[in-house]
């Protein structure tokens, strides 16, 4: 069984479906694909993200050993390896997927809106949807909080459109039981929201957003079609600050620890910023850059001399709202000087953390998590993939912040645990 | 209730208006300011040396003193307020410098004194709400402009007045009491403190900032909890004018000064004389007289 | 310009004088500057606090005692309060504060004798009373 259905869940049930063994991938939204989704383009080529990644959701979905278990969680495990028994909860969608053929008329005549999760808040969603028009699976599912029907019993405009009568709203959470040999858990990461950032604002600034809402904003899926446009008033921003750290390596405040990826995303934010807006410029707030993959540094380097980002090194200790701008109030200590920005668009690379579920899902494995939810490795430097629970294995963020490249490399490594496990015990 | 207060040196000379106005108004709220008998100076500064044990000794016999006679106190200047509670909680958690301090003053004072700052009194004993149906007079509106500054809020552990980045007791006080209170960004930034002796043109920059800063979110009126960055923001407005040419006066009000209107004070009893930007016009102008 | 740094530089009685007076582990300051783009009053100073705790590490001394940037300090806190390393700036400025202060010649930062009577009248107690405590020896 593979948990999550991410970029490293995803690369690890394709491993184990092809070395011929049948794979049930639980994802919790309702469809495969995860962060990456979210992307706009990815470090350091600046390929479209969707681009790369549909290849293999599709793959997945589409895999003949694959079996896909999407808007589900897990809800108990029991047993050990060779013979777990995982008992998970498929979420109620209110549609009925065997009807469902993916037409999408529900979501477009859905009423409802409400800012989506999906976009960070960046734009509309509606309470029928699916998370993309390529979705693996292509089956929509009605979030109650946000659906009419549910909350004062009116509409029902969706199921009066379906051509299938796919729509049921009586439906309830249903459980099943697996039985499988080995485990592998990729449930991936969150973003500390920008709430706990009192000196930015607690989130109610509305112009400063954070590193996945500038990826809804920049992606042509997006909820502004790729333009990057001011969420308060729409207009172009021409003086953009990018805070790195803010939430990493803060061990007073937050969190102690580095998270990565924020270097090598926020460079790419600025120059894909630049791309698009000519007379616009783009300062990074940094402390050090960590760019240590390959291609990377090269990278870093161009985005200064080629889209002249201005990279400031310093942090800021505090923005608020001034007539309609952001006034940034940062340090540049290479020459030493505090410095003052008045910007019309403000992103913060905040600390990738784990969901708040994973921390209860190891505890249902028996696995150990360490003090900020990610999940512990069996041996710091030998043994990355694996846990202290034999048949257990982890991939991708939710051991750790990694980027997509390191992230990949993890489930492989981890599949192939898999298989070899499986392998000693051919004959049992 | 009835507390035990302290009210500092400056409060019975400078800052009269904030003392009186805090007495006749704790009265019609229902409680009384018990003041501390023998009380010296609390030392205007939190010493932090951490080996200057003699800058300890004036704020522990406070705190001493008022532990024997009962066991809250509270005080109305913030700066005072902040070195009382941070050498309650200093003689709380090092147990080394409270016997040393301890045996030098003569007394056996433990820490167990619950330090309290006049707005914690109204917001924790009297709620706003009960503040709000005592108000004889609404603030009409009037733009006020919360400062809280630097020593009610830092350092938050020891303090735990309010949020550090985002408070809002006071805001919650204004609006209590019929006022409208302006959100600005300077809240929470020093006025430049004693600078005002070292290096006055540093306080004078800092104090025009706030002042600006309130003004250009809609403030009629600046409202503080300290006689020093009263001094600073109120009197040091000669300084600004002559600075900046062409800046606008705006008055300075102590918290309890409004309280005092609100709760239907004669406003000749409100210490007036005492602010150096004349409050009178606009109080004048709101009806609030 | 140029700094010939060994390792008496770094281990220094000035540091350590420093860092037991305010209490302080300056080698935890990773120099990030966010003390110095909160500081009301870094605007005014030659350098920041961020930078005056540099050259203490590093035992220049003289650079460090030199400046008006712990002079300035209105000891707010704000640094401290936003020091993702947990370092009390504002103590450090005091320290050096001491340092000075407390040297056998006794120079104190302000002239009382240089007040006028009428600045003397007009400025509240509580101003002379944190201010002696800062500026003089």
């Amino acid at each position: 069984m593979v948990i999550g259905g991410g970029i490293a869940g995803i690369s690890a049930s394709i491993d184990l479906g092809n070395a011929g063994y049948e794979v049930v991938l639980v994802e919790k939204l309702p469809s495969i694909g995860g962060r990456m989704l979210q992307l706009s383009e990815t470090f350091p080529t600046l390929d479209c993200a969707q681009c790369t990644l549909t290849p293999k959701t599709v793959e997945t979905g589409q895999h003949p050993r694959i079996r896909l278990l999407t808007y589900s969680e897990v809800d108990e495990v029991a047993g050990q390896a060779g013979d777990f028994l995982v008992k998970i909860r498929r979420k109620a969608s209110y549609v009925d997927w065997e009807k469902c053929t993916g037409c999408g008329l529900c979501q477009q005549k859905c009423p409802s809106k409400n800012p989506s999760e999906f976009d960070r808040g960046m734009g509309m969603g509606k309470a029928i949807y699916t998370l993309s028009p390529q979705a693996v699976p292509n089956k929509p599912v009605i979030n109650p909080s946000a659906c009419r029907f549910f909350r004062e019993k009116k509409c029902r405009v969706c199921e009066k459109v379906c051509p299938v009568g796919a729509i049921d709203y009586e439906q309830k959470d249903s459980f099943i039981q697996e039985r499988v040999g080995a485990i592998l858990t990729a449930v991936g990461f969150d973003l500390m929201p920008q709430e706990r950032f009192g000196e930015y604002g607690y989130g109610e600034v509305p112009d400063v957003i954070d590193g996945l809402a500038f990826e809804r904003l920049n992606s042509a899926s997006g909820p502004t079609t790729g333009e990057i446009k001011r969420p308060s008033d729409g207009k172009i921003p021409k003086e953009v600050v990018f805070i790195q750290c803010t939430g990493s390596r803060d061990p007073e405040r937050y969190m102690p620890y580095c998270s990565r990826v924020c270097c090598m995303y926020t460079a790419k934010h600025a120059r894909l910023y630049k791309h698009k807006v000519h007379d616009g410029q783009a300062y990074i707030f940094y402390m050090d850059i960590r760019s240590a993959g390959k291609g990377y540094e090269e990278f870093i380097q161009q985005g200064m001399e080629e889209e002249g980002i201005v990279y400031l090194r310093g942090r800021v200790s505090r923005l608020f709202r001034d007539d309609g701008k952001i006034i940034v109030w940062g340090v540049d200590t290479l020459t030493g000087r505090k410095i003052e920005i008045s910007a019309d668009l403000v992103v913060l690379a905040t600390a990738m953390i784990s969901h708040r579920e994973t921390k209860d899902l190891a505890k249902k494995l028996g696995i150990v998590s360490d003090d900020y939810g990610f999940l512990t490795e069996a041996q710091r430097k030998l043994r990355p993939v694996e846990t202290n629970v034999e048949g257990i294995y982890i991939a991708g963020c939710a051991q750790g912040p990694k980027d997509i490249a390191d992230a990949v490399a993890h489930a492989n490594a981890a599949a192939s645990k898999v298989q070899g496990l499986f392998a000693k015990h051919k004959n049992d | 209730m009835d507390y035990l207060y302290f009210p500092g040196c400056t409060l019975y000379t400078k800052a009269k208006n904030l003392d009186q106005t805090a007495r006749k108004c704790s009265s019609l709220l229902g409680f009384e300011l018990k003041e501390l008998p023998n009380w010296t100076c609390c030392g205007a500064t939190f010493p932090l040396a951490t080996d200057n044990l003699m800058a300890l000794l004036a704020p522990s016999r406070i705190l001493a003193n008022a532990r024997e006679q009962g066991t809250t106190l509270t005080t109305l200047c913030a700066i005072c307020f902040n070195v009382i509670k941070r050498t309650n909680r200093l003689i709380q958690e090092d147990g080394e410098k409270r016997d040393k301090i301890n045996n030098f003053i003569e007394k056996s004072y433990q820490g167990d004194l619950r330090v309290l700052h006049y707005l914690e009194i109204l917001k924790q004993d009297i709620g706003f709400s009960g503040l709000k149906g005592k108000v004889k007079k609404s603030l009409a509106g009037l733009k006020a402009a919360p400062y809280y500054g630097c020593m009610l809020l830092r350092p938050f552990k020891e303090m735990g007045f309010d949020d550090k980045e985002r408070p809002t007791l006071f805001e919650e006080f204004l609006e209590a009491l019929g006022a409208n209170p302006v959100e600005f960004p300077y809240k929470i930034e020093c006025c430049g403190s004693f600078q005002s002796v070292g290096a006055p043109d540093i306080a004078t920059e800092c104090s025009y900032k706030i002042l600006t800063s309130a003004m250009k979110n809609g403030a009629e009126v600046v409202v503080s909890t300290c006689p020093m960055c009263t001094f600073n923001m109120d009197h040091k407005q000669a300084e600004i004018k002559e600075k900046y040419l062409g800046f606008k006066e705006i008055p300075v009000l102590y918290f309890t000064q409004l309280l005092g209107i609100a709760m239907g004070l004669d406003y000749r009893t409100l210490g007036f004389e005492q602010n150096f930007v004349d409050p009178m016009p606009l109080l004048d102008e709101k009806g609030l007289l | 310009m140029k700094i010939e740094l060994k390792r008496q530089m770094v281990h220094n009685e000035f540091a350590k004088k420093v860092e037991l007076i305010s209490g302080q582990n300056l080698f935890a300051c990773y120099q990030c500057g966010n003390c110095t783009a909160g500081c009301p009053v870094a605007f005014a100073m030659e350098v920041g606090p961020h930078q005056i705790i540099r050259y203490t590490l590093l035992g220049l001394e003289e650079e460090a005692l030199k400046a008006n940037t712990f002079w300035l300090c209105a000891s707010c806190l704000q640094c401290t309060s936003r020091c993702p390393k947990g370092i009390d700036i504002a103590r450090v400025m005091d320290a050096l504060r001491m340092v000075v202060l407390r040297k056998k010649d006794r120079q104190d930062r302000i002239q009382i004798s240089e007040f006028s009577e009428e600045f003397l009248e007009r400025v509240p107690q509580i101003a002379f009373i944190s201010g002696f405590r800062k500026f003089l020896s």
